[in-house]
Formats: C-alpha cells, sequence, structure tokens
C-alpha cells in the first residue's frame, strides 16, 4: 500500500525532527512529505535531514493550502492512503497504523481523529478548550458541514486516494477542517471517528482562531 | 455657504476621476455609469438639501442628513464586504501560483 503522510509545517524545526522520526519508525514503508508553509527557521533543513521529503512554499499560506499542496502532490504519485498530521509533536504517530487498519478493515472513506470519543487519550488540555471552546466549535461545526462529531477541529485524518480525489481543500487557513467535514456529507463518503491521543505543549488555536474560521467559511461562500 | 462650494469642487474632481477612468478603460461602463450617477445624487443633495428632506420624510426618516447617513452606512458596509470577498478571492489566487510552483519544483 502506498501510503502518504502529508505534514504541513510552519516554523516548527523544534519539533518536526521528532514528530518525522516517529513517523518512520511506526510507517517504514510510509512516504513521509513535509509542505513548509514559508518558515523562516531552518524547518525544511531539519524536515529533510530526518528522513522526510520537504515540498517548499516559498510563502506563508495557511495550514490548509500546504494540506491541498501534499495532497496534491500524493495523489500524483500514485498514493493509495494520504494521512494528514500536525507537525508540533502533539499526536501519537502509531494512531496511523491503528487508522489505517480501520480504514481497511471497515472498507471506509475517511477516518477522523477524535479527542472526545472512548479510548482517546489527552495529556494536558487546557479546561477553556475542552469546556468551552470544543463544544461551542462543535456546535458551529454541525451547522456548517451538516456532519455531528465529536471532535470539531482535529489535525489527524487518514483518507483512502477515492477520497482525496473527491475533497477539494479551498480554504487556506484552518476552516479547511469544517470544509473537509462538509463534503465527507455532500461526496457521501464513509467515515468514522476514531480514538487518538493528544498532548499539549502548548495552548494553540483560541478564541481569536475560531472566530476567524467562522468568518473564513462565511466568506467562502461568496468566493 | 463655504461647505456647499467645496462639496461641490470635490465631487467634480470625482466625477473626472471617474472619467478618464472610464476613458482608460480601467473601470468597467456599468461600474463608470453607477459612480456617474452616485455623484451627481450627491451634488444634487448638496445643492437642493430641501430634496433630501423631502425624501427623508417620504421614507419616514426625520432629517434629510440623517438619510444620507444611514444610506452611506449600508453602501459603506456593502463596499467593506466586496473588498473583503475579492481580497479572498486574491488570495486563493496567491495560494494556486505558490502550490504550483512548489509543486513544480518537486520535493527536496
Amino acid at each position: 500500500m502506498n501510503c502518504h503522510i502529508v505534514i504541513p509545517a510552519y516554523n516548527e524545526s523544534a519539533t518536526i525532527g521528532r514528530v518525522v522520526g516517529a513517523c518512520r519508525s511506526a510507517c517504514p514503508q510510509a512516504t513521509i512529505l513535509v509542505v513548509d508553509d514559508g518558515s523562516t527557521d531552518v524547518t525544511v533543513d531539519t524536515a529533510h535531514a530526518a528522513g522526510a521529503r520537504v515540498l517548499i512554499h516559498e510563502i506563508n499560506r495557511g495550514q490548509g493550502a500546504a494540506l491541498a499542496t501534499g495532497t496534491a502532490w500524493a495523489l500524483y504519485n500514485g498514493a493509495d492512503v494520504i494521512v494528514h498530521f500536525d507537525a508540533d509533536n502533539q499526536l501519537e504517530a502509531s494512531d496511523i497504523v491503528k487508522a489505517t487498519e480501520l480504514l481497511v478493515r471497515d472498507d471506509l472513506d475517511v477516518v477522523l481523529g477524535s479527542r472526545f470519543v472512548q479510548g482517546a487519550q489527552v495529556v494536558n488540555m487546557p479546561g477553556l478548550k475542552r469546556w468551552i471552546i470544543n463544544p461551542v466549535a462543535r456546535i458551529i461545526n454541525r451547522l456548517f458541514t451538516g456532519v455531528t462529531l465529536t471532535d470539531a477541529h482535529n489535525g489527524f485524518r487518514v483518507l483512502t486516494r477515492k477520497a482525496a480525489e473527491h475533497i477539494t481543500i479551498v480554504q487556506d487557513r484552518m476552516a479547511h477542517n469544517s470544509e473537509i467535514v462538509a463534503q465527507l456529507r455532500t461526496q457521501r463518503l464513509r467515515f468514522c471517528e476514531m480514538p487518538v491521543t493528544v498532548r499539549y505543549h502548548e495552548f494553540g488555536q483560541g478564541i481569536e482562531g475560531g472566530v476567524r474560521i467562522v468568518k473564513d467559511l462565511l466568506l467562502g461562500k461568496f468566493v | 455657504m463655504f461647505i456647499q462650494i467645496i462639496l461641490i469642487i470635490f465631487i467634480i474632481f470625482a466625477l473626472s476621476r471617474v472619467v478618464i477612468r472610464a476613458q482608460k478603460k480601467e473601470i468597467r461602463i456599468g461600474e463608470s455609469l453607477g459612480w456617474v450617477v452616485f455623484w451627481l445624487l450627491a451634488g444634487a443633495a448638496v445643492l437642493w438639501p430641501g430634496g433630501t428632506v423631502v425624501l427623508a420624510n417620504t421614507l419616514g426618516v426625520g432629517r434629510g442628513s440623517d438619510l444620507i447617513f444611514y444610506v452611506s452606512l449600508a453602501l459603506l458596509f456593502y463596499m467593506m464586504f466586496r473588498i473583503f470577498v475579492r481580497l479572498e478571492r486574491l488570495e486563493r489566487n496567491i495560494t494556486k501560483v505558490v502550490r504550483d510552483r512548489a509543486l513544480k519544483d518537486g520535493p527536496k
């Protein structure tokens, strides 16, 4: 099976080496593709030294844009399975194997990571995120996508080639997540949520980020 | 009144800019006509303030200046929205160029 792990990265030199190494250990046969999104630090060299192939955005375009670039390259290179993974060392690489097995076993098109289904391990999650931001995000996500998920925004997903070909990512920034979920429904793709391990080292997206996602989703209706 | 003279001079200047840009084909005919109508109406409101009062009363607004304020505010919001949409389209086009280049160069 031709598996491509796509990791968008912007100024992640502190963690990208460990993330690429962990992915390589968990999936030795997979192609690890880091999409450097205009970093100003040594992300490109660090990722390359760790054994990843690195596509380079000359200027910063956002996580959604980097994922779309990586996915396009993976499809062009004959990927059967495409994994979207975060560069900040918060996800667990061994979940890739579990998700890929689930994808094949249950004949699914997409597996989405979730921090809130039984079996998920979430370490050091800020209370504001757990009790306020995520419940609100879940409702907003439901309104925009028509899909009910336990986790409104998770950077871990595994797609079959068919799913990646049917999903179009045009949201450059963080709204790509809802955009993908909406297309699960409109493209009639079979999907499920899978418990994942997430270890928080920093707060990540806050309320401001959420407001921006809503703005981008609304604006996206008129572009 | 002094304010009327200043406003009329500004409106003539704005109209001249519309005509020049239309001649250079920098704006579409429909767009330039829209702007000409807008500035002519603005000129009429400056020269005949009583007209705006009549219109305001017809629409149920007290003063002519209030009506102009409300309409201007609505127009500004609409224009801001248009600019946001155009900006987003521009951003997406930039992304396409950046992506094409990244894919053409291939991975390191």
